[in-house]
């Protein structure tokens, strides 16, 4: 079966890629999810100074664009004597990139459980520890599930950057494979069709999930619709 | 340790929010084994005081002892005052993620300690007082809302507190859900429980009262037996009873 | 820069129009669907990719400038029609019929009942998208479009100090996301008059 001229090799060499996406799209997400649960709970601390600084992190990371994030990182700090793997300097600036939007997402999943239950909490002698562990993050988690599911859309799309710093996930695959073929086009028409095949399924799932999640399970206002291109 | 010995204890107790004055010297002194009862107008400050007892909120001035614990020190053992005082809200606060069993058992189990064993025991005998023993596994939104408010009253009896606190409990239930409420409640007193109780129903509160407080703008206007309510000395009391009567009449 | 700001307003356009579409039921709803979909589910760097060579083999010769606003346009259009549409979904049915019973025409209806009180509800979410968007423009810097992040690239290749280079560029877009914010912070206070009177949201 051939489209175009693209043959089984293409398609081989295609599909590794698309692994490679997906392996990263996996570190982006472990990895900014673990970071960002730390910036989620430092961003509802009692300490001021942690609120701040985590603020100043969010703000800091959100203005910058993960190509940027990753140039720094892989062609950056070779220029000050510290040499990155594309996968490292790729991975990384993901991952940066992810804690600060899902610690963002989780803050405001923390702040949709309503305050009484932190009051009723506190009423029955648990410590802050307890009252956030045991009461109110089961009840984030639940309102988290939705646009956490939402958002690993928007970081399997933020891996095709990777291929600016040489990283051969899906879209370098596909130059790579242009560059013998000359048929841009149809090289890309079906890059593309990989990568929705990867997040449409994803980005529906969410939606239903969305649906489902009534009941005592509020929603944060306009979570569900920010989104990075 | 005599049977008069107070409980809970209000001395010119004043608060604030910003610019708006909500407790403007209230005294108040709950005996063991009493029940006070509170009424007066919406705003007068009857949930604030009693979420001052509770430290939920802090007064400006004045001072509060709440079983022992000076709540204007410094040195304030929160976590054991919340221990020794129970307190139920209007809107229930169960936890929506846990089984009325758990719901229960989470505080005796990560508070004070006790056995996970212990506690389901404790569990099943406050379940009993409140009449919901066939309700431990469900979860809060598979009840109605008068059992839901039992389920929050089992919830607090489960840490054995020294003083409740009740906050029209009843003010979000049907007649007849209010009923089964306040039947546990009445329950609840006569066991000797020492009881502070902000209620909008009025016979009930007459049944219940050792001591009634009526408050009108952030200050105790009058204060005695039940039976204040037959014969009111002060306008504002007058007045809030006509209204009440005609509510109840409506 | 141009290039985000550019693409900004042509994208709001084409998005509300989508978003009118998407509610409009029929061919056009799932046309317009179907476009929301491709777009929300495929990166950015690759769809310009596409318009780019897409182009090319039609026979067009457009700058990269042209042909990434276009790029652009097409992807925050859908997302956009996207947010829209939520904010349309959320005017009660009833203020409809109240625009209908006072004799309003069809477009005067869409203009003052539905879309403008819509617009106020997902403001803020609008606002972060189009942040987003101004981030996002640094992809175009693989067509080498000229915009900041390209720029950066000539330096750094030229004075071989890609360290600072990067860092001065993020630097950049760290403060034009802030004043982007501030902006149209101020644009909804003097869009949204009763936001700026009640201070609450819709
Ligand atoms: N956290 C707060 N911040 C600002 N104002 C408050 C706060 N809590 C209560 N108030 C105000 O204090 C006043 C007294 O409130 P409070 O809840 O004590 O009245 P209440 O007697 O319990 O009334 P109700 O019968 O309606 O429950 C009200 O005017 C209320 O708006
Ligand atoms: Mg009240």
């Amino acid at each position: 079966m051939e489209i175009g001229q693209l043959n089984a090799n293409h398609a081989a060499f295609l599909l590794q890629g698309a692994m490679w996406t997906v392996v990263l799209s996996a570190i982006a997400c472990l990895g900014g999810g673990v970071l960002g649960m730390g910036v989620a709970l430092c961003r509802v601390a009692s300490s001021r100074f942690l609120r701040g600084a985590s603020g100043a992190y969010v703000q800091l990371v959100q203005g910058t664009p993960p190509l940027v994030a990753m140039f720094l990182l892989y062609f950056g700090l070779p220029g000050i004597g510290f040499d990155v793997p594309a996968l490292i300097a790729a991975g990384l600036a993901l991952v940066v990139n992810v804690s600060a939007f899902l610690g963002e997402i989780w803050r405001g999943c923390i702040e949709a459980v309503p305050r009484p239950q932190w009051e009723a909490a506190e009423c029955l002698a648990l410590s802050r520890i307890q009252r956030l562990v045991k009461v109110i993050l089961p009840q984030a988690v639940r309102i988290a599930v939705p646009p956490t599911v939402g958002f690993s859309v928007q970081v399997i799309k933020n891996t095709s950057l990777a291929s600016v710093v040489g990283f051969v996930e899906l879209a370098r695959s596909g130059q790579i494979i242009n560059n013998s073929l000359f048929q841009p086009f149809v090289v890309y028409a079906v890059i593309a069709l990989v990568y929705f095949a990867l997040c449409y399924p994803l980005s529906r799932w969410s939606r239903v999930l969305e649906r489902r999640a009534g009941s005592w399970r509020r929603r944060p206002a306009g979570l569900a619709t920010l989104a990075a291109p | 340790m005599t049977d008069k010995d107070p409980v809970v204890e209000l001395r010119d107790v004043h608060k604030s929010f910003g610019a708006l004055k909500v407790l403007d010297g209230v005294s108040l002194t709950v005996a063991r084994g009493e029940v006070a009862v509170i009424i007066g107008r919406s705003g007068s400050g009857k949930s604030t005081a009693l979420r001052c007892i509770d430290r939920l909120e802090v007064i400006d001035d004045g001072e509060i002892v709440v079983c022992g614990h000076r709540l204007t020190d410094a040195k304030l053992n929160l976590r054991a005052l919340r221990q020794d005082v129970g307190i139920v809200f209007q809107s229930y606060n169960l936890f929506p993620h846990l089984t009325v069993a758990q719901n229960i058992t989470l505080a005796p189990v990560s508070v004070k300690r006790v056995s996970r064993a212990e506690a389901l025991e404790t569990a099943q005998a406050v379940l009993r007082q409140v009449g919901l023993q066939d309700k431990a596994d469900a979860y809060p939104e598979q009840l109605s809302g008068g059992q839901q408010q039992r389920a929050a009253i089992a919830r607090s009896l489960a840490m054995k507190p020294k003083v409740m606190l009740f906050d029209e409990v009843t003010s979000a239930l049907d007649p007849e859900l209010t009923a089964e409420v306040l039947r546990v409640m009445e329950d609840l007193a006569a066991s000797g429980m020492t009881m502070v109780v902000v209620t909008h129903e009025m016979s009930f509160a007459r049944r219940i009262a050792d001591q009634l407080v009526f408050m009108h703008g952030g200050r105790v206007r009058e204060t005695g037996p039940g039976d204040i309510l037959l014969d009111p000395q002060t306008p504002e009391l007058r007045q809030f009873m006509s209204h009440e009567l005609h509510a109840a009449t409506r | 820069m141009e290039l985000a700001g550019v693409a900004t307003v042509a994208g709001f356009v084409l998005g509300t129009l989508c978003a009118v579409g998407l509610r409009s039921g029929g061919g056009m709803a799932r046309l317009c669907s179907i476009y929301v979909e491709a777009i929300r589910n495929t990166p950015l760097l690759v769809q310009i990719f596409l318009v780019y060579f897409g182009l090319a083999s039609l026979g067009l010769r457009l700058s990269a400038f042209v042909v990434a606003v276009l790029a652009l346009t097409i992807n925050v259009a859908a997302y956009t029609a996207e947010i829209m549409r939520a904010g349309l979904d959320s005017i009660p049915p009833g203020q409809i019929e109240a625009g209908e019973c006072l004799g309003l025409s069809r477009v005067q209806l869409y203009w003052h009942v539905l879309l403008l009180p819509a617009m106020e509800r997902v403001y803020p979410a609008l606002a972060s998208q189009f942040v987003l968007l101004m981030l996002a423009s640094s992809v175009c810097s693989q067509i080498s479009a000229e915009e900041m992040t390209a720029v950066a690239n000539h330096v750094q290749s030229e004075t071989f100090r890609p360290f600072e280079a990067f860092i001065v560029l993020a630097g950049l877009y760290i403060v034009l996301s802030v004043l982007m914010r501030a902006v149209f912070w101020l644009l909804g206070l003097a869009l949204f008059p009763r936001r700026r009177r009640l201070g609450t949201a819709l």
